[in-house]
Order: C-alpha cells, then sequence, then structure tokens
C-alpha cells in the first residue's frame, strides 16, 4: 500500500486562471491537479497524492479563519501520511497561503506538512514552524523543486531523521543538525575568507543571532520637572509577598504603591528572588530599589517627583518571553500616568 | 623563516627487542622508551607506573580517558630542539630541517581529572569523528602515585608523553624522507615586495589558559602569563605550542593538533597564490574580564600594525571562550580587517539552544566543527586501553553512559578532537 | 525589559553588575552597580557611607538619564 498525499494548490496553478480568479473558494478535487503529477512521478507509486485543495490566493487572504477551516476539514476526512502544499515561489499571498495552511494541518492534526517557495516569500517567515524546501523564484525553477521537496517528503513519510538543512534543501529551522562537509573546516575558512576579501558572497554556516535593538530615547532635559518610576528585575515585594511572584520562572509581575512610603524597611519590603543571597535585600530593601535616595532628591526639587507605583519581578528563569510581555505591560501604565524615566534596577 | 619537513610513513608498529624505523615500521622496545620517560625526577616522583599498548586503524579498540596525542618528530638541522622551553632548550624553532613520523602518533591515557579526558576508537561509529583513529597510535598508559596533587600529576603525564615521543622522534633521525616539504614567510617589507598585489593574512590563534588544567604552553611558558604576539607559522609547525589541556575532549586542542595545525597548512597551500600569510598572532582565553579586553585589544592592535587585509580566528574550548572569540573578531573587524572564525556549538542535544554564550553582528563569517551536544552511541569495544572507570563522568557523560555491555552512550564532546575549532575536520552543523 | 520601555517611548537607565549581559541584551543607558546580591549598597560600610554610595549610584543615573546617547553607553561611577 501506497502513502497517501493531499496537496495544496491555488488557482493559478490549477490552471482556473490567474489574478482575475484570485478570489475562488476552497475547491476539493480528487486525485493529483497541475504540479502534483511531478510528485507523483518522483515518488514512483510509493507515494500517491489522493485529493488535491485548490484555494484562490485572494480568497484565502481575506477569509483565512474559513478557508483554513474548510481545508483542514477535508484533510481531517481524508486522513493522509503527509499535507504538502506548494510550492509558491515567490508569490506572497501563495505562500503565505501555504504555510499558514500547513501549520495549521501539523498543529491541528498532527499529520507531517512541507511546502516550498522562494527564500524572500513572505511565508518562509515560518520556516523555523513547518519544513519549507528553498525554491527559485520564478515557477521555472519547479524540474528542481519538485524532485526535492518529493525526497524530503518521502523521508517524512517514513519517519526517517532528517539530515542538516543544507544536505536535505529546507531552511534552516533554528534546529541544528551535524553533518560531513566535504572540505574541512579549515579550509573552509581560507575560502570564505578569500571570498570576503574579495567581496564575493559567501554563506557563514552559523548566522550570528539577530538581537533587536531599539535607538535610545531623547535625554531629560529638565530633572527638577521630571517624573521618574523605579523599576527592578530584583524581586523588591511588599512583606509576605502578597501577589505570590515565583522565586523563579516568574509568570507575573508587581504593582506597588508607593503613596507615604519614605524608605524600605526590613519590616516592611523583602525580596522573592531565588537567584541569589537574599540576606543582603531583606536587611535593607533600598540597596536594590533606592526609594530612600529618591525620596531626598524629590524633597531637594534635584527631581520633579518619585512615581507613585513601582514595578517589580523576578528575573531569576523566567523566560525572555515573559520578561518581555511583563514590560511592555506596564510600560504603557508609566505612559498612561506620564512618567518621563525610568531606573531599571537588577541584581 | 623557512622550514623544511620530510615526512617518514609510518605503515606499522611492533614491539620488538630494539628500537628503530625500518621499511616503514616503527619497532618499539617498551622498556628503553620506559626508562627515558622516567629519566625526568618529575615522571619519576609522579607516575606510578606506565606501560605501552598498540591501537591500529580499524581495530575493536577503545583508548580512554586519553590526555594528549603528540607526533614523534625530531630536529635534523638547524636551531632548536623538539618541544622547545619544555623538553630541550630554549631557542628559536621553525627554521632548518625537521623529520616527522607520519601516520602515527604517541597517545597518553590514564585518569588526571576524571571528568575531562576523552575517547578514542579505532572503529565502529566512533572513529568517523576522531581524526586519531586514522593513526597508529602508540598509547602510554600512566597511573598516579597515591596521593599526588592533580596540577603535579598533569604536569608529569605531558611530560611523559611529550618524552616518549621525544624517543620515539629520535629514531626517525638517520631515516631518509618519503617526501619533503619546504614551508616559508617572509619579514614584512620583503612579503610586500613579492605579493604586492596578494592580500595580507594572519591566522589569529586562541590559546586555552582558563587555568585548573586548562592550559597551554608557547615555548614552555604558560599562555595565560603572556599578552597577544607573533609567532612565525613555522614555529608552531616546529613544536613552540604544546597542550597541558584537561578540558572537554571534544574541542580541546591537542599537541598533535598544534604541530599539525590545520590552518596553518591552509593558509600555506595559497600562500603565493591567492593571499600573503603574513604570520600567526597568539592570543589567551582568560577568566579575568580585564584580560579578556586586554588581550582582544592586543590582537586587534597588532593586525592593524601589521596592515592585514583578513584574519582567520580559530577559538578552543568554549563558554567564556566564546566572549574571548567574539571580543577578538569584532575589536579586528573594526580595525577594518575582514575576519573569518571558526568555532563550535553547543545547541543541546536537541540542537535547538543559542549555539554560541556570546555573539555579535560583526562576527557574519562562522565556520563551525558541529553540536558537540549531539549524542552518539558508540558500541562496546574488543579491547579497552585505558580504563572505562570514568566514562560516566566525563564532560558529555551522563550517569548511565555506560552500559552494562559496554555501549556508551554520550554527546560528541566525549571524542577527542570530534569538533575541533582549527577546522581539522570536515564535521560541520547547520 | 529594559528595551521595552524604551520602546514605549520612556528613557530608561539600567543599573546592573553584570554590564555584558545588558549590552548583549540592548539595553542604551547603563551604570554598573556594587555586586549581585546589593547592587546599590555594600553591607561592609557604615550605614552612613553605604547612604552616600547609594546616592552617588543613583545621582549617575540621572546623570544618565539627563544625557543624550546615540549608540549604548556605560556611565562608569
Amino acid at each position: 500500500m501506497s502513502y497517501r498525499v493531499v496537496h495544496y494548490i491555488n488557482q493559478f496553478f490549477a490552471n482556473i486562471g490567474g489574478e482575475e480568479m484570485a478570489h475562488v473558494p476552497p475547491e476539493l478535487r480528487e486525485g493529483h491537479v497541475g504540479p502534483g503529477l511531478a510528485f507523483n512521478q518522483a515518488w514512483k507509486g510509493e507515494a500517491e497524492i489522493v485529493q488535491t485543495i485548490v484555494c484562490g490566493d485572494s480568497y484565502f487572504a481575506e477569509h483565512e479563519k474559513d478557508a483554513k477551516a474548510q481545508v483542514l476539514a477535508w484533510v481531517k476526512e481524508a486522513k493522509p501520511d503527509l499535507f504538502i502544499a506548494g510550492p509558491a515561489f515567490n508569490a506572497g499571498r501563495y505562500g503565505y497561503a501555504c504555510a499558514n495552511v500547513a501549520l495549521a494541518v501539523k498543529e491541528e492534526l498532527g499529520i507531517p506538512v512541507l511546502t516550498g517557495m522562494y527564500e524572500e516569500n513572505p511565508g518562509a517567515d515560518m520556516k523555523e514552524k513547518i519544513l519549507i524546501v528553498a525554491t527559485t523564484n520564478s515557477a521555472a525553477g519547479m524540474r528542481k523543486a519538485a524532485p526535492a521537496m518529493a525526497k524530503l517528503a518521502m523521508k517524512l513519510m517514513r519517519g526517517e531523521a532528517l539530515g542538516a538543512s543544507c544536505e536535505e534543501g529546507y531552511m534552516p529551522n533554528g534546529v541544528r543538525k551535524n553533518f560531513f562537509e566535504k572540505e574541512r573546516g579549515s579550509k573552509r575558512a581560507v575560502d570564505m575568507l578569500l571570498a570576503k576579501l574579495a567581496e564575493k558572497p559567501f554563506t557563514t554556516e552559523y548566522p550570528m543571532p539577530s538581537f533587536d535593538r531599539v535607538a535610545p530615547n531623547k535625554a531629560i532635559k529638565d530633572l527638577s520637572k521630571a517624573t521618574i518610576a523605579l523599576c527592578t528585575s530584583g524581586g523588591i515585594v511588599p512583606k509576605g509577598n502578597p501577589d505570590h511572584i515565583e522565586s523563579s520562572s516568574a509568570s507575573h509581575y508587581g504593582e506597588y504603591c508607593l503613596d507615604g512610603v519614605d524608605v524600605l524597611t526590613a519590616e516592611t519590603y523583602e525580596t522573592a528572588h531565588g537567584g541569589y543571597d537574599p540576606v543582603y535585600a531583606n536587611e535593607n530593601p533600598n540597596r536594590v530599589l533606592p526609594v530612600d535616595v529618591m525620596r531626598e532628591f524629590e524633597r531637594e526639587g534635584k527631581i520633579g517627583k518619585l512615581h507613585n507605583y513601582f514595578y517589580t519581578t523576578v528575573g531569576n528563569g523566567t523566560a525572555v518571553a515573559s520578561a518581555k510581555k511583563f514590560a511592555m505591560e506596564y510600560a504603557q501604565k508609566l505612559l498612561q500616568a506620564n512618567v518621563n524615566a525610568v531606573i531599571m534596577t537588577s541584581t | 623563516m623557512k622550514l623544511e619537513l620530510g615526512f617518514i610513513q609510518i605503515k606499522d608498529i611492533q614491539f620488538s627487542k630494539e628500537c628503530k624505523v625500518e621499511n616503514g615500521t616503527l619497532y618499539v622496545n617498551a622498556d628503553e622508551v620506559k626508562d627515558f620517560v622516567f629519566k625526568d625526577d618529575d615522571v619519576k616522583a609522579c607516575v606510578k607506573a606506565a606501560h605501552f599498548d598498540i591501537a591500529k586503524p580499524g581495530e575493536s579498540v577503545r583508548i580512554t580517558p586519553v590526555k594528549d596525542v603528540i607526533e614523534p618528530r625530531v630536529k635534523v638541522e638547524g636551531p632548536g630542539g623538539e618541544f622547545p622551553g619544555v623538553i630541550a632548550k630554549v631557542d628559536t624553532v621553525g627554521s632548518g630541517k625537521t623529520h616527522v613520523l607520519r601516520g602515527m602518533a604517541v597517545v597518553t591515557a590514564g585518569k588526571i581529572v576524571g571528568f575531562q579526558e576523552g575517547v578514542i576508537d579505532m572503529s565502529g561509529p566512533g572513529a568517523d569523528y576522531t581524526p586519531f583513529s586514522k593513526l597508529l597510535n602508540l598509547v602510554l598508559v600512566c597511573e598516579p602515585v597515591e596521593g599526588v596533587h592533580q596540577h603535579e600529576y598533569e604536569h608529569a603525564v605531558r611530560i611523559a608523553g611529550l618524552r616518549a615521543a621525544t624517543f620515539v622522534g629520535e629514531l626517525g633521525r638517520a631515516v631518509t624522507p618519503d617526501d619533503t616539504q619546504e614551508f616559508e614567510t617572509y619579514g614584512i617589507k620583503e612579503g610586500i615586495e613579492k605579493f604586492p598585489d596578494l592580500p595580507r593574512v594572519a591566522y589569529v590563534h586562541m590559546l586555552q589558559s582558563q587555568g585548573l588544567l586548562h592550559d597551554t604552553y608557547v615555548y614552555g611558558v604558560d599562555a595565560k602569563r603572556s599578552l597577544t604576539t607573533i609567532i612565525y607559522p613555522t614555529e608552531t609547525m616546529d613544536g613552540a605550542i604544546l597542550s597541558g589541556n584537561c578540558v572537554s575532549a571534544c574541542d580541546k586542542n591537542t599537541t598533535y593538533h598544534h604541530q599539525n595545525n590545520p590552518v596553518v597548512a591552509d593558509l600555506f597551500a595559497q600562500h603565493g597564490k591567492t593571499l600573503n600569510y603574513v604570520c600567526n598572532i597568539i592570543t589567551n582565553e582568560n577568566v579575568y574580564l580585564a584580560d579578556k579586553m586586554r588581550s582582544s585589544d592586543w590582537s586587534a592592535k597588532l593586525c592593524r600594525l601589521l596592515d592585514l587585509d583578513g584574519v582567520i580566528v580559530s577559538q578552543e574550548g568554549f563558554g567564556n571562550p566564546d566572549t574571548d572569540l567574539i571580543m577578538n573578531t569584532k575589536k579586528i573587524e573594526q580595525m577594518g580587517v575582514k575576519t573569518t572564525i571558526i568555532t563550535d556549538e553547543y545547541a543541546g542535544q536537541d540542537g535547538k539552544s543559542q549555539s554560541l554564550a556570546d555573539a555579535d553582528p560583526l562576527a557574519d563569517a562562522v565556520v563551525t566543527g558541529g553540536n558537540a551536544n549531539e549524542v552518539i552511541i558508540l558500541p562496546a569495544m574488543d579491547k579497552v586501553i585505558g580504563t572505562l572507570d570514568y566514562v560516566d563522568k566525563i564532560a558529555g557523560g551522563h550517569a548511565g553512559s555506560l552500559r552494562p555491555d559496554g555501549t556508551i552512550e554520550a554527546e560528541l564532546q566525549v571524542i577527542t578532537g570530534a569538533t575541533n575549532e582549527m577546522g581539522f575536520n570536515c564535521l560541520s552543523a547547520r | 525589559m529594559v528595551k521595552e520601555i524604551e520602546r514605549a517611548g520612556i528613557p530608561v537607565v539600567h543599573m546592573c553588575t553584570v554590564t555584558p549581559i545588558s549590552m548583549t541584551v540592548g539595553a542604551n543607558r547603563i551604570v554598573p552597580t556594587i555586586a549581585i546580591p546589593h547592587p546599590l549598597g555594600n553591607p561592609a560600610l557604615t550605614p552612613e557611607e553605604e547612604y552616600a554610595l547609594r546616592k552617588k549610584l543613583v545621582t549617575r543615573a540621572l546623570e544618565a538619564l539627563t544625557t543624550e546617547v546615540e549608540d549604548q553607553t556605560i556611565f562608569e561611577v
């Protein structure tokens, strides 16, 4: 018995028409349509496209939820061994549809998925979530793309381990895989350096992770009129940790009023942080959150005002994504309160 | 400075009554070598017992725990001797003529730290990952005197290996090499005049120097006590730099790696053709932030002073040395000198984590020796040279790594030289 | 976290001990502090000395907030 495959293509590859027919809703056809033939030929009977889903690119873009639901319903019914979409080459909306519909099938139905497109196609942004074979930017590349996708598809259906992205032809998906190059590393380094010196193209074997940077905001012009807020990742909380902020991998942040608080004392505040020796912070919480000094500056008129709320969480073991979410939330509150600047302390 | 290397191809090693190299076979009288090794006071004081064994490519043999791998050589013409400042007296090497016993190595094995020595499999899947499975290995297994201090013992075993290699190398003195090659770099002005149109390229060679048995020696000087400096590539080829390391086996540079530094070899291969190979810049990987700043500043400064167009930077080890690598790269690029770097990765067993502890967008040309965390299963071997007692504790191993049937399940980290950051191997990752 | 506050349009100064990490995460104004468990204090000092030290550090942070920067800047104390 051969493996069963469902294929997703757009109106153009189904020969319905170009842009003028991009509005057509999803349609289910038996067997292979258009580029599906190339896959079937490559699989030589070991796998076969049993059904083809055709959907207009504009329809998908404008009715994404409905289109996805319809595709999912059909794929669920067909119970294929693999769902394959495209290849979309450089067609932006088609690539977007292929990637998103494949991700839905993978996540909702747990069926292996594969698509293909040009690396600058907007759909390729999903390369870390689904397997995407890199193709050329036009449909003229079908003769190369189809066998590459068919080969990878067969590995997925057989449940074989995948090799490194550059061997298998999929876009780097953030999962590092070892393999043996033809040349040793030093030779590759010399060749890469020569290319770099000659300003010829070269491909790094490990692209540096990209750190997004935010440009610094303008400085405060007049401190004596500024409202300044204190924030910390050092876990300073009112004694007893009323909101139960976790000592590690914090799930939330605290927002506490400083009205009438002139200095943080050992009797009223403590740290909830589990990543450092808490003795010093518990003895004198101003060592982490300098309320005492800020109040003096406020009295002296050096700063306009200490904001009457402070925001706090525990940095220890907390996922970057969570920390980012906390700060995004309370930054909005600070903006609404017309805070002019923030002092953030970390332990 | 010009160095001539005469390669004597060794095709077999046999134990014998006399010591000699004849028709490509090395005959070894183990007792004679041992006597020479134990003539050193430190070895005598710290090493209780030692014995030799032979491991050949393709045999069902596992060598572990491996400390160092050394290629036997002998200086036949010109100044200096083998391992200057350690075995031979301090004198500049890298010129004249040296005979090399090619195709073999002296391997030191036995417990030192226990968890930072490696595994060499002579056959099976593990053999694909270590270059030393392809060599005829004369293995020196050492046992410590009870109660000996770890540092003293590391020193003694290091010396024992170097002495054994020196003794064996000496046997090649009168042998006519099968092949001879010359290597030469030029003075600054001379080089520019000779190759006016070629880019000026150097090799920034980072040496492990974190201390706590993570050390490298240059003419006998502990690299952590030196500032970044310049050395002729032929000096490195002639035994000026040697390993005193007990770090993760996969990316430590053994003495063999230094003697046969692949970056040096591949830069020489292009020297005078596509580039002008100027020199090597050696720099360290110390544990203090101030040292890291100073050493990387110095690397960048020397690159500028030498009017280089490009450099290759190689790393040793991982973790905080990643910061040294990035600092060097960033500062050198900021001097307007182009870089290509060689490193390896610790991306987790699933390959999904960030590979390096540090990063910078200026490090845009990276060669990788692969993900050291990838798990490998090493089937049991018929014979073990050394002991399997430390396999569970070795860096990259875990409790239960050694199965009752002798199979080892561990990360590539345990294999000597597997993810070498000089680019000695073909292993890579994407 | 610092970056999200900056992104919202509010100038922010990061007071921390391990400045290389602050550089990596992308803070723009950085003031190095004393030690991980007591960034703005030093238990070895008398309370008066310690308060003076904290005042000096916070003063430096305020200077950072009133200084225009184009790139990530460490304001040494």
